[in-house]
């Protein structure tokens, strides 16, 4: 984007604005690789237009990349999109995507913080992204599903192997998903809502 | 170079390191301090900005007229969170702002909040 602070900063349009009597806001964050369909799902679900939020990551310019000789910084601008769902006069939901590759984690410091969950997204062509990120959330301790975006020229494998091939623990749920539906998104937000509401309400010792 | 977006003049980058270090003062807040999350909302209480208010405090108190999470200030203002976290900082310190805490940070949500936030997807 091109604006400067120095003109209007344009705000939300009329009717993106949130009822003044919203008191409450909840965030679950859409993980996965880059193209697996995060910022569709977003969009797909969320009442306006996904946002950006840009944060810059400074890397000493040290890589094969670099002019022999030359000394030099690389600025990487890590851009994250959300959306937002008002669910009530109270209530409202905030969905960020965030890319799951390692070196963005330290995107994910204040973003799973009081998160509610995740939805691991998944590209069945790009299976092995997707491992260092269940590992990683499960150490953080963020409960998660995982939704498998179903591309037209993905190769599609049953549930069962899935589950085995990528050491998905019985217990988490594992669903299909289409981003670019609406409702196919919202029932991946509805599946990871059951799934806490499950570890909330069933003793540690039954589950 | 030939590169179009280098002809013109370039004082500030955009999200640079440099304008970023002015806008905030080359403060920043550290996590102790900083009750801020990402989907903490803040509201205007005072719409009128201070004389000789920095542009970027006038333009957050000017956007919040109705509640806006600080991911959304971050977005409007093109500035990380990190920088806007500093400037709502000093604006709820003189008053301007109030803000709504989210939910904070526990091991698993309430379940009253859960049937709350699922009630509102299925209505979707």
């Amino acid at each position: 984007m091109d604006s400067r602070i120095s003109e209007p900063v344009l705000g939300p349009r009329s009717e993106d604005t949130l009822p003044a009597s919203v008191t409450t806001a909840v965030k679950v964050v859409i993980v996965g690789g880059f193209g697996v369909g995060k910022t569709t799902l977003v969009g797909a679900v969320s009442e306006i237009r996904p946002l950006t939020t840009e944060e810059t990551m400074t890397q000493a310019g040290a890589g094969v990349d670099d002019i022999a000789g030359v000394e030099r910084k690389t600025e990487t601008t890590v851009a994250m999109d959300f959306g937002r769902i008002t669910l009530s006069d109270e209530l409202v939901l905030y969905l960020f995507g965030t890319p799951g590759q390692q070196r963005f984690w330290f995107l994910w410091n204040g973003l799973f913080e009081g998160a509610l969950g995740a939805v691991v997204l998944i590209d069945t062509r790009r299976l092995e992204d997707s491992f260092d990120v269940m590992c990683r959330l499960e150490e953080r301790g963020v409960p998660f599903v995982v939704a498998i975006n179903a591309f037209p020229d993905a190769p599609s494998y049953p549930m069962s192997e899935l589950r085995e091939a990528m050491d998905i623990p019985d217990t988490v749920p594992l669903i299909d998903c289409d981003a670019r539906s609406r409702g196919s998104s919202r029932d991946a937000l509805l599946t990871l809502l059951r799934y806490l509401h499950t570890l909330t309400t069933t003793p540690p010792e039954s589950r | 170079m030939s590169d179009p977006t280098h002809d013109r003049p370039r004082t500030w980058e955009e999200g640079g390191p440099e304008r970023l270090y002015v806008i905030t003062s080359g403060r920043s807040v550290a996590a102790e301090d900083g009750p801020l999350d990402v989907v903490t909302l803040i509201v205007t209480k005072k719409d009128v900005p201070g004389s000789g208010m920095q542009p970027e405090h006038a333009a957050i108190i000017h956007i919040c007229d109705y509640p806006l999470s600080v991911a959304e200030i971050s977005a409007y203002l093109h500035l990380p969170v990190s920088a806007v976290t500093v400037l709502l900082a000093d604006l709820l310190e003189s008053g301007h702002v109030e803000a709504r805490a989210p939910i904070p940070a526990a091991s698993l949500p309430d379940v009253e909040l859960l049937e709350a936030v699922m009630h509102g997807l299925q209505n979707l």
